[in-house]
């Protein structure tokens, strides 16, 4: 039988596995891995930062629900992905990465570029591996893509050290069953909870269904479509769950949360009944969580147990996948209905639809001739695109304006670092969606700050030929940090001011093989949103230059109860 | 005190398993006041025997059941439970006080296992609240060195619960 090194072996595991791209960073540990890659149909994209490698495979995950494949060198190499690692872990993204490590004989020695990775990203890993057999390889990749994705979704890494790399093995495609004895997801609702969550939601006067990104991650979208109208509930979604149900729909309420809308936020604190699928009570959401929804009953559905009961006790705790169990209780609803409909609950539904129009989102003023408005900015690119958009945001004001301004009505048009909140994701985020979906225009939206901390990658999407887009917000500030210092730190704005006009984004887009534009005034953004979305043979930077002193609201301070909602400025005092 | 629980685990045993555990607890904020790991009945399986100290032990259970690893996570109530430690411990006794200290630990049936010239070293095994008694005992001699084992514990079986003294 042919022998072929373990290098080999772990392409054509990646191969067999359907892996079409990674990203990646070479060096010397992993070395033998890129040999092989060389002749193989896999395509290789080169971050130029391996945080950028993860956050790209992240993008990439988030974009088509497959699992993104990300690589890197052992040492810094590998600390370098510890960031990607954390925030995928904390949004439940699939990626595996795969870092090289010094030869077995080397380890623990303080050998050249050796860091216990193993060790480091345990915390930050559903699972991970340092394989020192070389036999098990493909089953060790196989068992990698069926831990990453299946379950409560997340990152696996895989540790290879170089001697191991280098040994020769007999090729055995990985038998197609994964069997874990101490990993089986339960994926069914117990049919008994069913009937009681039933049960709860047709007594409840009223309920709100609270959709987490576990409906993204499931593909249970259409289901909770289906049973949200069936049932006649009222829907919101979370920052994770953006786009799991139609910002359109007369059912949507909008996004809970610090930033979130009012009628969200107030309609779970005085509901009756949170049926929460695939979130789990962060606080952000939650605010002080002894002052949160005090009067709600609690029906949660998760795939993963240990959400159940952590922050909120559940009257009905359903464990499953989320598109399972809402095909369950679906099918429970409409037996229990026969030909009859879901309570109307009109006084509830009146009283929503009163919040919904006495509080919309939108509250601010574009003047013309005035200091330009960010979030008009982020109007006018939905306009622009007719909605028809990957959107990708970084962290900080432009990440909640454009989760609240842009409308979205399909799954995984909204990507984001929600849980780990990590400046620099949206431009690596937004590659690896945009290899992952090539057909779909990919804007991150993207503030300067977050910007300024991986740059750098786009120098990788205009060499590599991937036409991504991206919109700075401007507002030379770390504006996020600003808003909170004037809110809550008497207006000292430490450290949270970045120069003005340096870099030129424009000149810098240039040098990077990007085509760049900037909008100073109102008049400029549809012009230049236009020629931006005309261009497709290289990735585009767009300069807004915004006002900086605009703040995001609505806003529940940190830690503090969803009763007292700031709506605007003039609340301040 | 009321929030330590006594939780049995059983794991595969393979290299890294216990600090897998032990990260899961350091992440989470939970307190290890006490842990034995030993091969359990079955090759490959290895059993941990943990006194945790938390609030919500549902939570710490659910955690470690989430480890890839674990296979089988119960917590025992004292009573449900057969639970031993050992300890060694070295009390001062010279020629005066020796007789009474050996007096002492005979009625804890605690072995000596090394003597001195002016020390005894006894080896004690029982449940915790045994120990603890034990060391009391000794203190007013004066305890020179002491070390404990982790608690490990089984599962009593179910028929036998009204038998409990034999245990
Ligand atoms: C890696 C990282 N460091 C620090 C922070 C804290 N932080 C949150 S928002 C923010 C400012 C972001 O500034 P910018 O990218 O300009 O966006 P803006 O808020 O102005 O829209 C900072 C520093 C963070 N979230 N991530």
């Amino acid at each position: 039988m042919e022998r072929i090194s373990i290098s080999q072996a772990l392409i054509k595991a990646l191969e067999f596995e359907g892996v079409e791209v990674m990203f990646g960073h070479p060096g010397g540990a992993i070395l033998p891995a890129y040999d092989p890659l060389y002749d193989s149909k896999i395509r290789h994209v080169l971050a130029r930062h391996e945080q950028g490698a993860g956050h790209m495979a992240e993008g990439y995950a988030q974009a088509t629900g497959r699992v993104g494949v990300c690589i890197a060198t052992s040492g810094p190499g590998a600390t370098n992905l510890v960031t990607s690692l954390a925030n995928a872990y904390m949004d439940s993204i699939p990626i595996l990465a795969i870092t090289g490590q010094v030869p077995t004989t080397a380890i623990g020695n303080d050998a050249f570029q050796e860091a216990h990775t193993w060790g480091i990203t345990m915390p930050t890993t559903k699972h991970n591996y340092l394989v020192t057999d070389a036999a098990e390889i493909p089953d060790v990749i196989h068992e990698a893509f069926h831990l990453a994705s299946t379950g409560r979704p997340g990152p696996v890494l895989v540790d290879l050290p170089k001697d191991i790399l280098n040994t020769e093995v007999v090729w055995h495609d990985p038998t197609g069953i994964v069997d874990l004895p101490g990993y089986k997801p339960t994926t069914t609702g117990h049919p008994l909870q069913v009937k009681s969550a039933i049960e709860l939601i047709q007594q409840s006067q009223r309920p709100v269904l609270y959709a987490g990104g576990g409906i993204i991650a499931s593909g249970a979208h259409a289901e909770l479509l289906t049973f949200a109208e069936r049932a006649n509930l009222p829907v919101v979604t979370t920052l994770m769950a953006r786009g799991a149900f139609p910002d359109t729909h007369a059912l949507h309420l909008g996004m809970p949360g610090m930033h979130g809308f009012y009628s969200a936020i107030t309609a779970m604190q005085k509901s009756d009944l949170l049926i929460a699928i695939g979130a789990r009570f962060d606080d952000r959401v939650t605010g002080d969580p002894s002052h949160f929804a005090t009067g709600a009953k609690i029906i949660h559905v998760d795939i993963d147990p240990a959400e159940i009961g952590k922050i909120r006790k559940a009257d009905v705790p359903i464990v499953g996948d989320a598109r399972t169990v809402l095909r369950q209780l679906d099918e429970r609803l409409a037996k229990v209905l026969g030909t009859g409909t879901a309570p109307t609950r009109t006084e509830w539904m009146e009283t929503l639809s009163g919040w919904k129009s006495a509080h919309p989102i939108s509250s601010y003023e574009q003047e013309p001739g005035g200091l330009l408005k960010p979030q008009y900015v982020i109007e006018e690119l939905f306009k622009t695109t007719g909605g028809d958009a990957i959107v990708v945001a970084g962290v900080g004001q432009h990440q909640m304006w454009a989760a609240q301004l842009w409308k979205y009505t399909k799954p995984r048009t909204w990507i984001n670092s929600g849980g780990a909140g990590t400046m620099g994701f949206a431009v690596p985020a937004a590659i690896g969606a945009k290899m992952g979906m090539p057909d779909e225009n990919v804007w991150a939206i993207d503030g300067d700050g977050c910007f300024q901390m991986t740059m750098q990658e786009m120098i990788c999407a205009s060499t590599e030929g991937i036409p991504v887009k991206v919109l700075i917000i401007n507002n030379h500030n770390l504006g996020m940090v600003r808003q909170w210092q004037r809110i809550f730190y008497n207006e000292r704005f430490s450290a949270s001011e970045l120069t003005d006009h340096t870099p030129d984004y424009v000149k810098l887009a240039e040098a990077m093989g990007c085509a760049g534009f900037r909008a100073e005034t109102a008049e400029e953004v549809a012009p230049v949103l236009e020629k931006a979305n005309s261009i497709n043979d290289r990735p585009v930077i767009v300069e807004a230059r915004v006002d900086p002193d605009e703040m995001v609201f609505p806003m529940v301070p940190a830690g503090g109860s969803n009763d007292i909602v700031i709506l605007s400025k003039d609340d301040l005092s | 005190m009321s929030n330590l629980h006594l939780i049995t685990v059983l794991v595969e045993d393979k290299p890294g398993v216990l600090a897998r555990v032990a990260t899961m607890f350091a992440r989470r904020g939970f307190n290890i006041h006490s842990l034995a790991v030993g091969p359990a009945e079955e090759l490959e399986l290895s059993r941990m025997t943990i006194v945790v100290d938390a609030p919500d032990v549902e939570q710490v259970i659910k955690q470690l059941q989430k480890l890839i690893n674990t296979l089988k996570v119960v917590e025992l109530s004292g009573t449900d439970a057969i639970e031993r430690e050992v300890m060694l411990i070295r009390v001062n006794a010279d020629t005066e006080q020796r007789s009474s200290v050996l007096d002492a630990a005979a009625v804890f049936k605690a072995k000596p296992v090394d003597v001195g010239a002016t020390t005894i070293t006894f080896e004690v095994v029982g449940d915790p609240q045994k120990l603890a008694d034990f060391l009391e005992l000794m203190r007013p001699y004066g305890v020179v060195s002491l070390v404990k084992s982790g608690r490990i514990a089984l599962a009593r079986e179910p028929k036998a619960r009204n038998l409990r003294a034999i245990g």
